[in-house]
């Protein structure tokens, strides 16, 4: 018998999907008979209490969570999100109710071990509620009370080798994709520059003194598995400067039907015969593609990145050699409106250890500008709207580039300054009208 | 500008503006203590670790208080 009656709560387990409501109530369940023997840290009853308060929340239509507050660990201004319910009495399993983020390991890859030590240490000293993974890609721990906060981060930090991830005004923890773990299209070892960069800014992580969230997002390869273009401050998207190269007897191949497209990732049903026209020399977004008779012809030059061909062709176009990363900046990815994609302002760095260039040349002037010019609560891709592309790329001390112009027009970044014309802005009016009526 | 004058400088500007607000940005901090957010922050770190400075978060933006001030304290009954 469930501690409170849910119908509201209950009517949403009747769709097709997941349900969320069906994984709380089988967690709750599982604290009630508690067959592992935990001696549960925080009230037992915790997770009947969530979906107590969450069908209050929908019989009212408000929330009946109060948001914030001073709780966190020592030294530390992130990583833990204070949450308390304003109905302590009717549901005092979650009258406190914090939020953890744990950074999560890079590329997101983890042994069954560490994942077990991981889920019984909050089973232990929490709710048992986890979110694998949160937007900005950490392990969210859900709800835990003060005093259960610093034990966490004692064993997290001692026994597992874990820190703890951004929240607030601070760095957010950075992520990546699986990089050159898995993935042939890495241009750069993502987790090797996200790794570093992780150390390297702790600081930046842990104590807040940004206006606002800053998100660095790490893509091997224009496909953008993190989604860094939209969702992240600053995003590092690994690319080529040479040309793609190929492998005429593969496409070959691909043509003939010897090999799959895409992998064999469509081949649920018959899709027909691969037409290479069709399907990948019309689909280039700058149609730089053609067949010359029986060889593929890329004219390189206008090759935009988009990955379209060597994701349909993988064993038959590659990534070319000289390898680097394109930095674009100002992405945000709100919840209600705003949303905005990256604008490129470097178009090309390499990426070797220890990574100097980027992080004083880019990262760390970039910071500058904006914890001085930025308003309390304005990301860095506001800030580059309302000062301009130009001053960010005068911040940088790079040459405008066209590539860094979206299309014509839209972010224009040439205003000419008083010393850069003869004569300066002052002018004879006199001279002027001379011809020139009023 | 020295730690215990910036302490001070802190305390007091903060102190005077309770009445109205108890949270603060860091950016208020860099500007009562006229420094450039960079040099402000070593100050106010230290500030947080000498307990003179708490932590207020969202979760989604930071804020700055003395302990103890403000609606918060009294009802995470930590004062």
């Amino acid at each position: 018998m469930a501690k409170h009656e849910t119908p509201m709560l209950d009517q949403l387990e009747s769709g097709p999907w997941p349900s969320f409501v069906s994984d709380l109530k089988q967690e709750a369940e599982k604290r009630a008979k508690n067959a592992a023997g935990v001696e549960f840290q925080i009230p037992q009853d915790a997770v009947e209490d969530l979906l107590g308060v969450l069908e209050l929340s929908y019989k009212h239509g408000r929330t009946h969570w109060k948001h914030g507050g001073i709780v966190g660990v020592f030294g530390y201004g992130g990583g833990v999100i204070g949450r308390y319910c304003d109905q302590p009495q009717m549901f005092p399993g979650v009258a406190h109710f914090h939020t953890l983020r744990i950074n999560q390991p890079g590329g997101k890859f983890y042994t069954t071990k560490y994942l077990r030590e991981l889920c019984d240490l909050w089973d232990f000293r929490g709710s048992g509620i986890t979110n694998m993974h949160g937007s900005t890609g950490d392990i969210i721990f859900l709800g835990t009370t003060t005093p259960q906060l610093e034990e966490i981060f004692y064993e997290l930090t001692h026994k597992y080798n874990q820190d703890l991830g951004g929240s607030g005004s601070n760095l957010r923890t950075p992520a990546d994709c699986i990089g050159q773990a898995r993935c042939e299209y890495a241009c750069y070892d993502t987790q090797a520059l996200c790794y570093d960069l992780t150390n390297e800014y702790q600081d930046e992580l842990h104590r807040p003194a940004f206006p606002y969230k800053f998100k660095f997002k790490f893509d091997g390869c224009p496909n953008c598995c993190v989604a860094s273009i939209a969702r992240s401050d600053l995003s590092f998207i690994g690319t080529w400067k040479d040309d793609i190269k190929i492998d005429q007897a593969a496409v070959q191949a691909y043509i003939g039907g010897e090999i799959a497209p895409n992998a064999g990732a469509h081949s649920g049903r018959d899709w027909g015969k691969f037409d290479i026209q069709k399907e990948v020399i019309n689909l280039c977004p700058t149609g730089c593609m053609a067949m010359d008779g029986k060889t593929l012809k890329i004219n390189n030059r206008e090759c935009t990145r988009c990955m379209h061909c060597i994701n349909v062709m993988p064993r038959a176009l590659h990534i070319g050699d000289e390898r680097g990363v394109s930095i674009l900046a100002g992405a945000k990815a709100p919840i209600l409106d705003g949303a905005q994609m990256g604008t490129l302002i470097v178009p090309f760095i390499e990426v070797e250890p220890p990574y100097t260039k980027i992080k004083e040349e880019v990262i760390e002037p970039i910071w500058d500008w904006w914890m001085e010019e930025g308003k309390n609560r304005e990301r860095l891709g506001e800030l580059m709207k309302r000062q301009g592309l130009q001053k960010l790329i005068e911040v940088l001390g790079v040459d405008p580039d066209p590539r860094m112009v979206q299309e014509p027009r839209s972010n224009p970044y040439i205003f000419w300054k008083e010393d850069e014309v003869p004569g300066g802005w002052d002018r004879d009016i006199n001279e002027f009208r001379k011809y020139h009526q009023r | 500008m020295e730690y215990e004058e910036a302490k001070q400088l802190i305390v007091e500007q903060l102190t005077k503006k309770l009445k109205t607000k108890s949270k603060f940005y860091f950016n208020d901090l860099s500007k009562i203590l006229d420094m450039k957010p960079r040099d402000a922050k070593k100050i106010v770190n230290k500030l947080v670790e000498d307990g003179v400075l708490e932590y207020w978060s969202s979760g989604s933006t930071s804020m700055y208080g003395m302990p103890g001030t403000g609606k918060q304290a009294h009802s995470e009954g930590e004062d």
